[in-house]
């Protein structure tokens, strides 16, 4: 009870203080994770869009593969993407491991079926309203996908958000491939389970506490800034 | 290039194996109004759709007097429970004008117009899936006008309306028909069919059993099904 008190404490003056360290790497934390969120949202939307819209041979396969896929390991992910991107790997020529870079990359591959899965939920049922709409409209293939990406936007947000906060409690890939560098790809997850094995439990929440209010605040953020609670507006 | 007169030879629309409408004969001249009535099952439905071209055709042909592509962009559709994208009434209402290349401003100022025509005026920033039935009927079909089209199809349109709402769409259906939109509409209420109809199609089984004009076939139906429908009798 005592380490909860104590880390609780400590994340208050840590963030009323503005701790450098903390700073520095709540902010590679968010940098990270939006810049994964942003790659991954351009590929999991279209491509969730496009299983609604357009039936194909091997649709029903691809959307079993995508929807297993949510369940992948982050630490098996985190293996591939070292192997791939290490020296003697096909992309080691980049020297992208151990870098943010080698971080967001893992990131999206993790986030990429989540975010396509929640959104083709969504977006089939409104495809299921539009169909015969759109049909008699005569409207082409992509404007059929734009149509639906666009009216099912705030459904849409909530599949990006519901990655978001797969990517920045995820720790086990980015561990692997960003080595947790001190200045250079620490962030809140990984600094958390160094200082969880180096038994300072009071740190280790402490960066809890403000990875959990991080978290909650950027969700609150993009509510409020896109008012997806008032109808009509957005 | 004129979009009627439509010909249909022995068309027919089947889903899963199973028969839904055909094959029928049919001819559409190019003026007045066709209404197609027929018990529940009928197929009604289904021919308005296999003519538009959302169900598909397995056998027989279905001619318009121009091409397909350009058949298509002439016409429009109005469904029994109407269809409200996600969007304000001005975005619904300029949608299909922006899907045909209209300028942004021009589509806006052209949904506006509508909007009032319809009685919608005041609802232009409200989201569709708010109104009520008789408001997005009105929706529906000032959306399915908007583009000018040459013939309307419209399914059961009044299905779930009161009076009111009725008259007000059947108001907004008959200045379309005077303007020169082709309407070929289905329904229900024989009192409408009365209203509206140049022409009558009476539907059974999934085959036209009786084409004629309208006062014909409200006076002396030739079949001895439609004259028990008209009576009010069970038909099957």
């Amino acid at each position: 009870m005592s380490d909860l008190w104590n880390g609780l404490c400590q994340a208050f003056w840590m963030v009323v203080t503005l701790d450098a360290d903390l700073v520095e790497i709540t902010l590679r934390s968010l940098r990270v994770t939006l810049s994964a969120l942003l790659i991954a949202s351009l590929i999991a939307l279209p491509l969730a869009a496009f299983l609604s819209v357009r039936r194909f041979r091997f649709r029903r396969a691809t959307i079993a593969v995508m929807n297993a896929l949510m369940g992948l390991p982050p630490v098996v992910v985190g293996l591939l993407v070292y192997i791939v991107l290490s020296r003697s790997g096909p992309f080691g020529v980049f020297g992208l491991l151990f870098t943010p870079t080698a971080m967001i990359i893992a990131q999206v591959i993790i986030i990429v079926p989540l975010i396509a899965s929640i959104a083709h939920q969504s977006l089939r049922e409104l495809w299921s309203d539009y169909h015969d709409l759109l049909i008699s409209m005569n409207a082409t293939q992509s404007q059929r996908v734009r149509a639906i990406l666009w009216d099912g936007r705030r459904a849409l947000l909530t599949a990006a958000l519901a990655g978001f906060g797969r990517a920045i409690g995820e720790v086990g890939a980015i561990m692997v491939v960003g080595g947790n560098i001190d200045h250079v790809t620490r962030v809140l997850t990984t600094a958390i389970a160094l200082e969880t094995g180096k038994g300072d439990f009071a740190l280790a929440l402490s960066l809890g506490f403000v990875l959990i209010a991080m978290a909650i605040a950027v969700n609150i953020a993009i509510h409020w800034l896109t008012r997806t609670e008032q109808e009509g507006r957005w | 290039m004129p979009l009627m007169p439509l010909t249909v030879k022995q068309a027919v629309s089947r889903r899963r194996g199973q028969v839904l409408v055909g094959p029928v004969d049919l001819t559409l001249t190019p003026e007045g109004v066709t209404i197609v009535i027929g018990p529940n099952g009928s197929g009604k439905t289904s021919l308005l759709r296999m003519l538009h071209g959302i169900a598909r055709l397995n056998a027989g042909t279905i001619d318009w007097a121009c091409p397909l592509e350009e058949a298509r962009e002439k016409q429009a559709f109005v469904f029994q429970t109407p269809v409200m994208m996600r969007r304000s009434v001005r975005d619904n209402l300029a949608y299909p004008l922006l899907l045909g290349g209209t300028p942004k401003q021009e589509a806006r100022n052209k949904a506006e117009h509508w909007a009032e025509k319809v009685g919608l005026g005041n609802f232009l920033t409200r989201q569709a899936t708010v109104l009520s039935g008789g408001e997005r009927q009105k929706l529906a079909i000032a959306r399915a006008l908007i583009r000018d089209p040459e013939v309307l199809f419209l399914d059961e349109p009044c299905a779930a309306l009161d009076g009111r709402a009725m008259r007000e769409v059947e108001e907004i259906l008959q200045t379309a028909a005077k303007g020169g939109t082709r309407l070929v509409m289905s329904t229900h209420n024989m009192g409408q069919a009365r209203r509206l109809a140049t022409e009558v199609v009476f539907m059974l089984n999934g085959k036209i059993h009786e084409c004629a004009p309208a006062a014909t076939f409200f006076e002396t139906p030739s079949t001895p099904q439609a004259h028990a429908f008209l009576r009010g009798d069970i038909v099957e």
